[in-house]
């Protein structure tokens, strides 16, 4: 990254007029450090139930109709919870789809308000304006190839980085927030008999119930990944640090490089 | 104590009151408009209540998708099921000619029907989606007479909320509110894809319920009871999928 980013903009407009001076300002607001746990949270049941509800069918179909008596699209090689199922092992795992089911839609429910909450805010704040679209000097390949190959070659984030976030990152929470949480929702709303009356466009336009849920499958993987890295990444930049940071929204001196 | 951690004080309890107030008043209003499921207790109550408000204020008038004949499913998977009891062989060994609906609770005529009179009543036709909560789904025609039509020839109660229907397994039960028995996609079934309903899908009469999962859509039904409290019946949750830990709002 360019040294010239090394200034973070907040510090620049100095504290807020009410704190006293000495007061650092803080990495992230109350509102994004608070919907960022309560998401994660919600993320981590979503997907927890997410995958207990998949195991009662491992098995994904494209279209409208779609079962064991059905060619399948791919099967996932994992036992089930339905003896129903021809999975290859002798056994049948307990159902659990009860609670998996409660828990996936409440979740649900908090991620959605949450998000909705956050997206607003954002918007209002200029937190999507000023911390996540990328900036003007920015964009350009070689600028994301510049990221890239420093992320290749496991180059640990400047001190300046704590600050704000690069060009890959700034991409990657866009594409997480206004893509992949989108969707995720849209798939599983299209996989609702009773949302799909009300809007049979939500489920139509994926090209059918069977091909919500694949795509809902593709999806949630795909946040998987993201939510892997992204720890991994924090992970890399110094966890304790990091998490302090989006814990207390303080960045107490250097960053740790140990 | 300062005047203005005393200031703090009231304006936090006040914001409490009002809090609570309100949610109380929601509550309240919610209730009067039918927007509260019998399983709205426990720990999932709050997502299960915004499930099933949302459905009621959102999809009242709106009709489950159906499909062109040529997206009817070759394969109708008939699920697995426990094993059929006697009550059940018996009527089958008689070719269902013995098999009873018996309509009772807050209507003016209680009564029981034969397949034969429900057949005597107008058909109706849908080409729409069972689909498992599981996952798994397929399209077909169902025929058979409007849950409506035979509350209407029983005389459902202006005060009756809830349609309570019974398996002939008795551990097999299911209720919907009146929006749902209203509504005229909602079927007694006893046709499937031009044939009679196989026992393997839930002949000779099954629930259709296209607008929710398919649990809601109960095989062998024998009973209708109309209600306007579901505490009455079972352990109070409204249908026997609650009591297996299943939401009672099977509409996603």
């Amino acid at each position: 990254m360019g040294e010239m980013q090394s200034v973070p903009e907040v510090l620049v407009q100095g504290p807020a007029p009410l704190s006293p001076p000495t007061v650092q300002p803080s990495r992230h607001s109350a509102l994004v450090r608070a919907t960022h746990w309560i998401t994660a949270l919600s993320f981590l049941a979503l997907l927890v139930s997410g995958m207990e509800i998949l195991i009662s069918h491992p098995r994904f179909y494209w279209g409208e109709n779609g079962n064991v008596l059905t060619p399948v699209l791919f099967k996932l090689p994992i036992p089930s919870s339905r003896s129903l199922v021809p999975t290859g092992y002798g056994y049948v795992l307990p159902d659990q789809n009860g609670w998996s089911r409660y828990l996936h839609f409440q979740s649900a429910w908090l991620a959605v308000l949450t998000g909705l909450v956050y997206v607003a805010a954002g918007f209002v704040s200029g937190h999507f304006r000023k911390d996540l679209l990328p900036r003007g000097e920015d964009v350009s390949w070689r600028a994301l190839w510049r990221t890239m190959a420093s992320h290749l070659r496991f180059e640990r984030p400047s001190a300046a980085e704590a600050w704000s976030y690069n060009l890959l990152q700034r991409l990657s929470y866009l594409f997480v927030i206004f893509a992949l949480f989108p969707l995720v929702i849209w798939t599983g709303l299209a996989m609702s008999p009773a949302f799909t009356s009300a809007l049979p466009a939500s489920v139509t336009l994926l090209g059918g119930r069977q091909s919500a849920r694949t795509i809902h499958f593709f999806v949630a993987v795909s946040l998987l990944l993201f939510l892997l890295v992204h720890v991994g990444m924090v992970w890399f930049a110094g966890f304790r640090s990091r998490m302090r940071t989006m814990i207390t929204g303080r960045i107490d001196g250097p960053l740790e490089d140990a | 104590m300062t005047d203005l951690s005393r200031r703090k004080l009231i304006k936090t309890g006040l914001a409490a009151a009002s809090g609570i107030a309100g949610l109380g008043v929601a509550t309240g209003l919610a209730k009067n408009y039918g927007l509260i499921p019998p399983d709205c207790g426990g720990i999932w109550g709050a997502g299960e209540t915004l499930n099933y408000a949302s459905y009621r204020l959102l999809t009242n008038h709106s009709m489950a998708r159906e499909f062109a004949r040529s997206e009817i499913s070759t394969r109708p998977l008939a699920n697995e099921m426990p094993p059929l009891n006697d009550a059940f062989k018996k009527l089958q060994a008689g070719g269902f000619a013995d098999w009873r609906l018996t309509v009772d609770g807050m209507v003016d005529r209680p009564g029981m029907f034969s397949l034969e009179q429900l057949r005597s009543y107008p058909s109706r036709s849908q080409i729409t989606q069972l689909a498992c909560e599981e996952g798994w789904s397929y399209v077909a025609e169902w025929t058979g007479v409007p849950l409506s039509h035979v509350l209407e020839v029983a005389g459902i109660q202006p005060k009756a909320k809830y349609v309570v229907y019974f398996s002939i397994d008795p551990d097999w039960w299911d209720s919907i509110d009146m929006g749902d028995a209203l509504h005229p996609q909602t079927y007694l079934a006893y046709g499937m894809n031009g044939g009679d309903l196989s026992v393997g899908n839930g002949g000779p009469l099954r629930m259709r319920v296209p607008r929710q999962l398919g649990y809601k859509s109960v095989k062998f039904i024998t009973r209708l009871a109309v209600t306007d409290d579901l505490r009455k019946f079972g352990k109070g949750l409204g249908s026997a999928s609650p009591e297996g830990g299943y939401a009672w709002f099977a509409g996603i």
